[in-house]
């Protein structure tokens, strides 16, 4: 395989671009982004000849490339994939990582895992069945997440004849669903076949109606610009820098990593949640001093000041501040078998906090097919959506979660067997 | 606005610096393994720039098997006094003595199975309720589907149908009592990804990664050094050729390739060049198909 990065001047500073895959069972996920590494020459020849092999022993007529990325044994004796598989190539063009996640809908919690920090989303449809209740859940997961980039590939045309037809009919129904979804912003329709390659690196001899691009062009080139909000700078504290030497004996410096907006040596800022104002003294990282941080960069702060500040604190601009709130209203997507219990107590992690909480009262749900608000039903269980009113032990601070993924995100942790069994988003 | 960007370097590193800090921040008393090999060289580089100009805030662990390239030793010793960190060791062979494994024989003999049952005690030694690792997803495809904050129930094993959902870079360190976190800062990191690092930041790292000559003979297909630790069968031959390792690992079962590349330079586009995985040279992730995983489960790291 010919990979020309390391000719290349700039390799050292590439762009990298995260994209997860999406839709139901069977539609083919895995497989295209086995299709997409090997077309793509991102694939070892050990790798392939161990996929060969394993292939063989199963008795599969062809190369299975969903082998490539479902790794776990559970997953190869069932074949379906049970939890996200991260594959990374890289083209002359991008760097990417790819979180491959689970169609079924009893994995979901593993399939918003990959989605989380995504910049795309691929979501496959079968060509046959067309859009199903797993490609509308997916979708509103993805739009929920804040994925402001979709590309719908319209998956196994070897089965439908290559028919443009059979590809207008789903384009048309996706569109008509996902009207309502107001983050995705930039849809792309691609017909391919995972299995066979079209349209996925080569163009497809097959599709001759269709003139777009390939998947792996719409990658890219598909404009990311950041998806961090550089307006309102926030600053949360997870470690406090005493080095108790000699040489450094007065430094004291708030370790973290710059979750929204720019900070610069001068500016005034202010502490949450004391209130206490300061000056950033300069901001330093092992490398020196830096002139100005912003997301996401990991740095320390360090304040003209002496204040007292801890994990779980906010350092702020004084003219931007967050919402202070004990109350918050969130739309939760439920990942336990346990029932959510209103009124119920659980650990809330958001930022470098942890708090205790209450659900207060679930709002409404969301009806996945209908997109619809079911408000009658207080039963709340794995794998529904939903708005929430959560009530916090002490006040936090946030954004909404359409302004800063970070600020604006938490989960929920059962405080009996400490697992995550929710995920926040705020509004 | 678009000039606020980091490149993917930056961004690999921003982000395992967070992790690195929230290990220091959730765990009572974590420790980061360290074998010597280039993996772990960049994440204990990492871990100083994360608490700069502090001291570390955990220890290093070295699971010696005994079966080490001389330099490797060498090399970790000076490492470890350049960066002030505190190494504490760890001896398969004391697992051996004190009874807790049996030594595999045969020719095919490795000590890396044994290596986990020596980890399990070091971590239960010393009370750590985290381990730091230097595992990352594009080694290996059971490891590609690990967590950052990867569960240990009470047994110290994993549970890969059951891992916590993990969000955004909201890492959840909860445990009960006995329970245990592998961390896995380097998660989204690639072999090119690491070299490139490497040089960027002017890294030194054991002579091994680069072109020598050694005595080495073949074995299924891979170039096994030879050392006090292998023993040569009937028909395998010594010959002397011009090697590098591209991972170090248990001298036994890491294979060296063929190569002529003396600079960083040399190796990046060795690498950007490659026809098999790095892992391709390790005879023990080949013994059957999924025997990472059934390691893993075990408690490997
Ligand atoms: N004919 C045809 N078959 C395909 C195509 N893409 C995938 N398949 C087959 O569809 C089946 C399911 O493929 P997978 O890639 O495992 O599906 P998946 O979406 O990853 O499934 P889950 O991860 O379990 O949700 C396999 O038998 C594939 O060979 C295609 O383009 N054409
Ligand atoms: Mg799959």
């Amino acid at each position: 395989m010919e990979k020309d990065l390391s000719q290349k001047d700039n390799y050292l500073d590439m762009d990298l671009l995260r994209f997860t895959t999406a839709g139901s069972v069977d539609d083919g996920k895995s497989t295209l982004i086995g299709r997409l590494l090997y077309d793509s020459k991102n694939i070892f020849e050990d790798q392939i000849k161990a996929v060969e092999e394993s292939s063989r022993r199963r008795g599969d007529d062809n190369m299975n490339l969903a082998l490539l990325t479902d790794g776990l044994k559970a997953e190869r004796e069932q074949g379906i994939t049970i939890d996200v598989a991260y594959r990374y190539f890289a083209t002359p063009k991008r760097k990417f990582i790819i979180a491959d996640t689970p169609g079924h809908i009893q994995y979901t919690r593993n399939m918003v895992t990959g989605a989380s920090t995504a910049n795309l989303a691929i979501i496959l449809v079968d060509a046959r069945k067309g859009i199903v209740e797993q490609t509308c859940r997916h979708a509103f997961i993805a739009n929920l997440l804040r994925i402001q980039h979709v590309i719908v590939a319209i998956n196994k045309m070897d089965l439908v004849d290559f028919s443009e037809d059979a590809y207008e009919e789903i384009v048309e129904e996706f569109k008509s669903f996902s009207s309502r979804l107001d983050n995705l912003i930039d849809v792309t329709f691609i017909p391919i076949s995972a299995l066979h390659g079209d349209n996925v690196v080569d163009k497809s001899e097959n599709i001759d109606w269709y003139s777009g691009p390939t998947l792996l062009y719409q990658l890219e080139t598909v404009y990311i610009g950041s998806d961090h909000n550089h307006v309102k700078a926030r600053f949360p504290v997870q470690w406090v820098i005493r080095p108790h030497s000699d040489e450094h004996h007065d430094f004291r410096g708030y370790a973290g990593r710059v979750a929204g907006g720019v900070f610069k040596p001068g500016d005034e800022v202010q502490v949450l949640p004391s209130g206490f104002t300061s000056k950033i003294d300069s901001i330093h990282t092992a490398d020196g001093k830096l002139s100005e941080a912003f997301a996401p960069v990991s740095c320390s702060i360090l304040l003209e000041d002496e204040i007292d500040i801890s994990r779980g604190d906010m350092i702020v601009k004084s003219n931007n501040p967050p919402e202070r709130s004990q109350d918050i209203e969130a739309m939760l997507c439920w990942f336990s078998d346990k029932k959510m219990m209103i009124r119920g107590k659980y650990v809330l992690r958001h930022t470098s906090k942890e708090i205790k909480a209450i659900v207060t009262d679930l709002q409404y749900k969301i009806n996945i097919n209908t997109l619809r608000k079911v408000e009658d039903d207080k039963e709340f269980g794995l794998n529904e959506i939903g708005r929430a009113c959560i009530r916090t032990s002490s006040p936090i601070f946030y954004d909404s979660y359409n302004d800063n993924r970070n600020t604006g995100s938490f989960v929920l942790i059962d405080e009996q067997t400490n697992e995550t069994v929710a995920a926040g988003m705020i509004s | 606005m678009s000039s606020y960007r980091i490149n993917h370097l930056d961004q690999l590193e921003s982000e395992a610096l967070f992790v690195l800090r929230e290990v220091a921040a959730q765990f009572d008393n974590p420790v980061m393994l360290f074998s010597g090999g280039k993996d772990s060289i960049v994440m204990a580089h990492l871990a100083f720039k994360a608490f700069h100009p502090a001291r570390l805030p955990f220890p290093l662990l070295h699971v010696d098997t005994g079966h080490n390239f001389s330099e490797t030793i060498e090399y970790r010793d000076q490492f470890v006094s350049e960066i002030g960190a505190r190494l504490v060791i760890a001896l398969v062979q004391d697992s051996i003595d004190r009874g807790r494994v049996v030594e595999e024989d045969g020719p095919l003999a490795s000590r890396n199975s044994l290596q986990t049952v020596t980890l399990l005690d070091a971590l239960e030694d010393g009370q750590y309720d985290s381990a730091i690792g230097g595992g990352r997803r594009d080694e290996e495809k059971a490891r590609a589907k690990e967590r950052f904050f990867s569960h240990r129930d009470g047994f110290g094993q994993w549970d890969p149908k059951n891992q916590r959902p993990e969000l955004w870079n909201i890492f959840n360190g909860r445990k009960n009592h006995g329970e245990h976190f592998r961390v896995f800062p380097l998660s989204n990191w690639t072999e090119m990804d690491i070299w490139q690092y490497i040089r960027r930041e002017k890294i030194e790292i054991p002579s091994l990664y680069f072109s020598h000559d050694r005595e080495v003979f073949e074995r299924s297909g891979t170039l096994i050094a030879v050392s006090d630790h292998v023993h040569l069968q009937e028909n395998e031959h010594v010959k002397t050729m011009r090697v590098r390792f591209r991972t170090i690992g248990d001298a036994t079962c890491t294979g060296a390739i063929e190569s002529e590349s003396d600079t960083l330079d040399q190796i990046i586009a060795e690498v950007a060049a490659a026809h098999q995985t790095e892992r391709g040279t390790r005879e023990d992730d080949r013994r059957t198909e999924t025997s990472m995983e059934d390691r893993k489960k075990e408690g490997y790291f």
